[in-house]
């Protein structure tokens, strides 16, 4: 089984990883991550996809080195994450992340450039540059417990990339933020890559995904249920056509009435024969077609047909262009 | 593009953390709180020698002594209780951990960031009953053996604080090190009780306890400071040795038992 997106040395290689913990008072057992494989390549960005519960945050606290694996392995950028080398060359940004609230922006940047090992002016310059970077310029002194979500948001990737590492690792990194901010984070990610780092990043959002990822891995239950490039995963095959005609319908028009108002009707129609015939009966009849739009196959029915599934087919097979 | 750096190295991590700790402590109101009430009663030490029978200077230093002892225990409990489990309850740790420091990196900055609190504390406390003896003709000097193993006393409450705080929540923290706390100045009932115990097991069980609980009754010489009376030779150095093995002994184990942990 193969699960790397190209043949250069992964900056993430995890090999049949599991975690459970105990339940409630310590009375039964439940499986977070089972048998997880899966690798992101270097400047790369990948997405891991799931619903709430399904793992994700496990399989990153996992790569990070906060969760210890009950079974399989880890290496980041060639070392385990046990190793402080290692983790020099990460940015890793919690989910809903909290910060000291009793700190300015600039003493927490601060502390983490300390930690990074930045020294003098150089960790001066760097601080000021990145809360610029983030869109946080001019709240350097602000009190942390003055900031709003998003601002702690975008706080949180500040510290993320401060050290400038060559692997990001970002759980939610979109979570908290409005349309703006979502988009700004979006493009920050792919200036990221642009700059040669990878990213490797849980969401929810289908469409951040969709938009910005090279490769997702889909989890359900803490399997691995798809892995593999966007444009071989989803076909990008038109599933159906919605139509909008206006005017008076013929009772014979073919395909299913999705939704009528202001003297508009929405027609789901099933293929171009379909089409041809609606396009054909409507101007006959002297209605009028408004729109015609292909909806084709996307990441969401992939993910909703993947959570629908009940057992996986063949766990971590990644699909080949 | 990232060059391959291998983060600060024990010393740096250790200074920062233990910088942001103090930062986060002197922010807190609660330690002005205690501050301001040690002030206090070092003050008012002065106003109870008026009303009591016997030497005004001995009740002032005796009374003093006990102040900073007390609200230094109370601030180590209270602050270091909480140090590392607000960490892992606010989720703050989270990105520390994921940067290049070691996790004992953490534990110990968390300590030595609190007992800078705690000695600058002590040494402001200090100040004023000094200042306090010095108005009133008296002679402070002979305290400061008591002052120093009153600090090993918070060094070694501490490190409990920190341990039991690796591992438990803030409540069940603080009972265990204000029981250390307690059990450690009764440490000489340990030998009344072993003289009433039968002979073997028990007696051997006895004096586990006694050799592994700290005997902070040793390092309590307030009662001789404030009579003036002298201390044998090298008893000082010896208390700080004790202390600063003993609290070793117990931060290796917070280490150990933090290393350990997996973050939920």
């Amino acid at each position: 089984m193969t699960t790397t997106g190209t043949t250069a040395e992964p900056v993430v290689q995890v090999a049949e990883l599991s975690k459970t913990f105990r339940g409630h008072l310590g009375i039964g057992r439940h499986t977070a991550v089972d048998r997880l494989s899966l690798s992101v390549s270097p400047g790369e960005i990948f997405g891991l996809l799931g619903h709430n519960g399904a793992g994700k945050t496990t399989t990153l606290k996992m790569i990070v080195g906060l969760l210890r694996p009950d079974r399989g392995s880890v290496r980041i950028l060639g070392r385990p994450p046990s190793d402080p080398r290692a983790r020099a060359r990460i940015g890793f940004l919690p989910e809903n992340p909290y910060f000291y609230d009793y700190l300015s922006a600039e003493e927490f940047l601060d502390l983490y450039a300390r930690l990074h090992g930045l020294a003098g002016r150089a960790r001066r310059s760097r601080i000021e540059a990145t809360l610029a970077r983030v869109g946080l310029a001019g709240c350097g002194r602000t009190a942390l417990r003055k900031f709003s979500k998003g601002m702690v948001q975008r706080l949180g990737l500040a510290q993320a990339i401060l050290h400038e590492p060559a692997l990001l690792i970002l759980d939610e990194p979109m979570s908290g933020l409005d349309p703006v901010g979502r988009r700004e984070v979006r493009d920050l990610i792919l200036s990221l890559r642009e700059a040669g780092h990878s990213v490797f990043f849980s969401s929810h959002i289908l469409q951040d995904v969709e938009m910005i990822c090279d490769r997702v891995a889909i989890l359900v239950r803490g399997q691995l249920r798809a892995l593999g490039r966007l444009d071989t995963l989803v076909s990008r095959r038109i599933l159906w056509f919605e139509v909008s005609v206006a005017g008076p319908l013929p009772a014979s028009l073919p395909g299913e009435r999705m939704s009528s108002s202001g003297g508009e009707t929405l027609l789901k129609v099933a293929d171009v024969d379909d089409l041809t015939r609606v396009l054909s009966q409507a101007a006959h009849s002297g209605a009028q077609v408004t729109s015609v739009w292909p909806r084709r196959e996307t990441l969401e029915d992939l993910f909703l047909r993947e959570m629908a599934r009940e057992e996986p087919r063949g766990v971590g097979q990644e699909i080949k262009p | 593009m990232s060059t391959e750096r291998h983060g600060p190295g024990a010393a740096g991590a250790l200074a920062a953390i233990a910088v942001n700790t103090f930062r986060e402590a002197i922010r807190d109101r609660i330690l002005y709180l205690l501050l301001v009430f040690s002030l206090l009663l070092i003050v008012a030490s002065r106003l109870l020698s008026f009303m009591t029978v016997g030497d005004e200077e001995k009740i002032v230093k005796d009374l003093g002594l006990s102040a900073i002892a007390i609200f230094g225990v109370l601030t180590a409990v209270f602050v270091g209780v909480s140090l590392v489990f607000k960490e892992i309850e606010k989720r703050t740790l989270y990105t520390l951990l994921a940067s290049p420091v070691r996790r004992w990196h953490f534990v110990a900055g968390k300590y030595l960031g609190l007992m800078g609190v705690l000695a600058i504390n002590l040494v402001l406390m200090s100040a004023a009953l000094f200042l306090l003896l010095l108005v009133r003709g008296g002679s402070p000097w002979g305290l400061a053996p008591a002052l120093v193993l009153t600090l090993v006393q918070l060094a070694l409450v501490t490190s409990f604080a920190i341990l039991f705080s690796s591992f438990t929540n803030p409540i069940l923290s603080a009972v265990g090190t204000l029981a250390v706390y307690v059990v450690g100045h009764l440490s000489w009932s340990f030998d009344l009780l072993k003289a009433r115990l039968p002979a073997g097991a028990p007696r051997w069980i006895c004096d586990i306890v006694h050799y592994l609980l700290p005997s902070l009754d040793r390092l309590d010489v307030k009662m001789q400071a404030v009579h003036g009376l002298t201390l044998p030779s090298g008893y000082v150095l010896v208390g700080i040795g004790y202390g600063v093995c003993y609290s070793l002994a117990v931060l290796v184990l917070a280490c150990l038992v933090f290393e350990r942990r997996d973050f939920t």
